[in-house]
């Protein structure tokens, strides 16, 4: 089952290496991971989605916990949280599909941020489901480059963490 | 006061009472060098960077303080790898400082330079590099703090060369201020009481203790637990010396070179009341076996070793001492329930003591040729109670492990979770230091020894008084015996096909050599060897193609154990 952790960091040198570290060296997997500072210049806050078992969750918010590093774990899963993911795709475009390709990031409210001849360069933030969504109906026209930032997540109301 | 960062170093190190270092000089580490040539601090000089690390290590193991090793950059600190993994995995509380080339190069592929917080991150507990001299002692004091407090384990200090020689104001901070690290101590009473309920309500309990009891100081309360209780205790390799061995209640060490007893108590058990142990593979067998028809209570300071490997029942986080002491405590105001306790599990005991009775711990003897088994008992039988054990890795110490009747905690120093040949002689060099004059006997095979051998000139040098046992079977015995037993005997590359002449080589580095044949000359051997001062290494040549047994195959449950005829 898929499970989207925040961890809240030290914003000191190697920290990234040890949480990777500790994914790759205990075999853990991890889908996607991002990473920036919080309010308080001494902290960072990583937002990791990752994949396993109730057994296998239990071992990496306990083993994130145990790093050093490691200020305070949360697994959103199961709980109410908002989820966002920044995309930019760049399209195949010609006279013909630039409409609809338009008609698109429309229904979507998404953005056209660059326009060449041959392609469009496409803005999109939402769930990780809604730009898979577009991602479909832009197939089609031939998607030449994509960017994803990977999701963030914060908690709703006052479920969250605080760094 | 202005201080250079390596009077800092020596100063900090001070507070936090370390009077004994280990290491071994370099270039990045000579202002330290310089600093220690007329500081209070005594420096022993290994003669290898690994062995300055085991030896620190060993210190730590015997004594329960933090264990201190310093190496120069590069060659130096990759060296002290194997034995900060080895400290890692056994969890014994070390600091190590490593020199690192000055902070303008790092990263520039500079001479002697090594990443040494990349390499080690997956095997210390935390590690450090000090790119500033405003953070040196608040560092120093972290390292001293995270390395002993909770789980220990091994920190690492990477230390620029730079940075040693710039001065700065020191002042030691008093506390720790860690955000992110707070580990539990006190174990959650109503937890514990639902363990001693668990315990009262048990009919077939065992105790499966492992190297945190010791860590944590709670070998009396486990030791008084039982006693109350009448619950027999099985010891893991890493806390064979935590219960004494002769006691009624103790199965000896259980898993794949566990006793019968021990393996069938655990097997048959209907409460598992796991401490300060991680179940281990080596422990465990095949796991889904593993005390199967009992609940499981499991108490350990880390959580990540609680439900790692086994689902348990109650889990309880906390300090082992806390923990035994309030369990204890709680049942000793339920004094009549504990006598009930002890009554319904009369038949239990007795089953036990049936299978011990029936497959005792036990060996083939023999009149023409020196079992390895014989002379573990001998030594054993002609040690001080507070003699200091170690051992390098393989057969003899298995041998060790079964055969030798610990009496006091802290006695027994062995690598368990690594597995490191080399560690014991300079570990021994370590405990002989911390004590010199106590008994300290490094319980060796032909192969590990010839691994960290160069360190017989520390132990002259140092007029440290250690006792070497050589079990020569000149063979790399115990992969034999994996070869005997599961390749068709195909030997490969585990004959020792150059015998040593182990008495020139102890001779050669100044130490005394004794060697022994026959089965007559053992107890002389032994008995000259401790009566001798200074150094001393035993050659026993021992009945070759000898197995250590039980033996639960690997991928069986630990009751399908190959026993000793
Ligand atoms: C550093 C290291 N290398 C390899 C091994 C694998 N190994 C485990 S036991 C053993 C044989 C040890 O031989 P010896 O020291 O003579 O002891 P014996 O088993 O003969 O008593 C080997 C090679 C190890 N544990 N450690
Ligand atoms: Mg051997």
């Amino acid at each position: 089952m898929k499970h989207t952790i925040s961890v809240l960091v030290e914003n000191e040198f190697g920290v990234l290496s040890r949480i990777s570290g500790l994914f790759s060296g205990r075999g853990f997997n991890i889908e996607s991971l991002s990473v920036a500072p919080t309010m308080d210049a001494a902290l960072s806050r990583m937002t990791l989605v990752t994949r396993g078992d109730d057994r296998i969750l239990e071992q990496i918010t306990k083993q994130l916990n145990k790093l050093i590093s490691t200020i305070k774990v949360v697994d959103f899963t199961g709980g109410e949280y908002i989820e966002r993911e920044l995309a930019l795709i760049k399209v195949s475009t010609d006279a013909e599909s630039r409409a609809e390709a338009l008609r698109i990031v429309d229904i979507f409210r998404a953005k056209v941020i660059d326009v060449t001849p041959k392609s469009y360069t496409i803005e999109i933030t939402g769930a990780p489901a809604k730009i898979n969504g577009i991602l479909e109906l832009l197939r089609p026209m031939g998607i030449k480059e994509i960017v994803r930032s990977g999701p963030v997540v914060i908690g709703r109301g006052a479920r969250g963490v605080v760094g | 006061m202005e201080l250079t960062g390596s009077q800092i170093l020596l100063e900090s190190l001070k507070l936090e009472e370390v009077d004994t270092v280990f290491g071994y000089p370099g270039g990045a580490v000579i202002n330290i060098y310089d600093d220690l040539f007329d500081s209070s601090i005594n420096h022993v000089l290994t003669r290898h960077e690994q062995a300055a690390v085991h030896a620190a290590d060993g210190y730590a193991r015997c004594t329960g303080k933090v264990g201190v090793a310093i190496a120069t950059s590069g060659p130096g600190a990759t060296n002290t790898v194997t034995g900060i993994a080895t400290a890692y995995m056994d969890s014994i509380p070390m600091v190590i400082i490593t020199g690192q080339v000055p902070t303008p190069l790092i990263g520039n592929d500079a001479f002697q330079e090594a990443d040494m917080c990349g390499i080690t991150r997956p095997c210390t507990k935390h590690n450090f590099l000090v790119k500033d001299i405003r953070d040196l002692a608040k560092t120093i004091k972290e390292a001293f703090y995270i390395a002993r407090t909770g789980r220990p384990g091994p920190v690492l200090i990477d230390f620029p060369k730079d940075i040693q020689v710039t001065k700065h104001q020191f002042s030691y901070p008093d506390k720790v201020h860690l955000r992110g690290y707070n580990p539990t101590y006190a174990g959650n009473s109503r937890q514990i009481e639902k363990a001693a309920k668990m315990i009262l309500a048990a009919r077939k309990p065992v105790f499966y203790v492992g190297g945190g009891i010791t860590l944590s100081g709670a070998d009396d309360v486990l030791l008084k637990l039982a006693e109350q209780t009448q619950i027999p205790v099985t010891t893991t390799l890493m806390a064979m010396a935590a219960f004494p061995q002769r006691h009624p209640l103790a199965l000896g060490m259980l898993g794949m070179h566990g006793t019968f007893y021990a393996n069938m108590s655990v097997t048959d058990c209907d409460l598992l009341i796991a401490v300060g142990s991680r179940f281990d593979d080596r422990v465990t067998g095949r796991i889904d076996s593993f005390a199967e028809k009992a609940k499981i209570i499991h108490v350990d300071i880390d959580p990540t070793s609680i439900g790692k490997n086994v689902e348990v029942d109650l889990p309880i986080v906390g300090d082992l001492k806390d923990v035994l002491s309030k369990l204890y405590g709680y049942l000793n105001k339920n004094s009549e329930l504990v006598e009930d306790l002890v009554e319904a599990t009369d038949e239990w005991r007795t089953t036990v003591a049936e299978w011990k009775e029936r497959h005792p711990m036990t060996y083939r003897s023999s009149k023409s040729v020196i079992k390895p088994q014989f002379v573990i008992e001998k030594i054993s039988e002609m040690t001080d109670d507070n003699a200091i054990i170690t051992t390098e890795v393989g057969q003899h110490q298995m041998w060790a492990a079964q055969f030798f009747a610990f009496r006091q905690p802290k006695t027994f120093l062995t690598s368990g979770g690594l597995g490191t040949m080399g560690f014991g002689l300079p570990s021994a060099l370590g405990a002989q230091v911390a004590y010199p004059d106590r008994q300290v006997i490094d319980i060796s095979g032909d192969g590990s020894f010839q691994m960290n051998s160069q360190e017989l000139a520390t132990l002259v040098q140092y007029k440290l008084p250690v006792k070497i046992v050589i079990l020569n079977n000149n063979y790399l015995g115990m992969v034999r015996q994996w070869q005997q037993m599961f390749f068709e005997k195909r030997y490969s590359q585990t004959v020792m096909e150059l015998p040593i002449d182990f008495i020139k080589l102890a001779e050669a580095y100044g130490a005394t050599g004794l060697q022994a044949t026959k089965v007559d000359e053992v107890e002389a051997t032994i008995k000259q060897a401790l009566e001798t001062p200074g150094p001393v290494l035993m050659n026993f040549k021992v009945s070759r193609e000898e197995n250590v047994l039980p033996m639960v195959p690997a991928g069986k449950a630990i009751n399908e154990m190959v026993l000793a005829s």
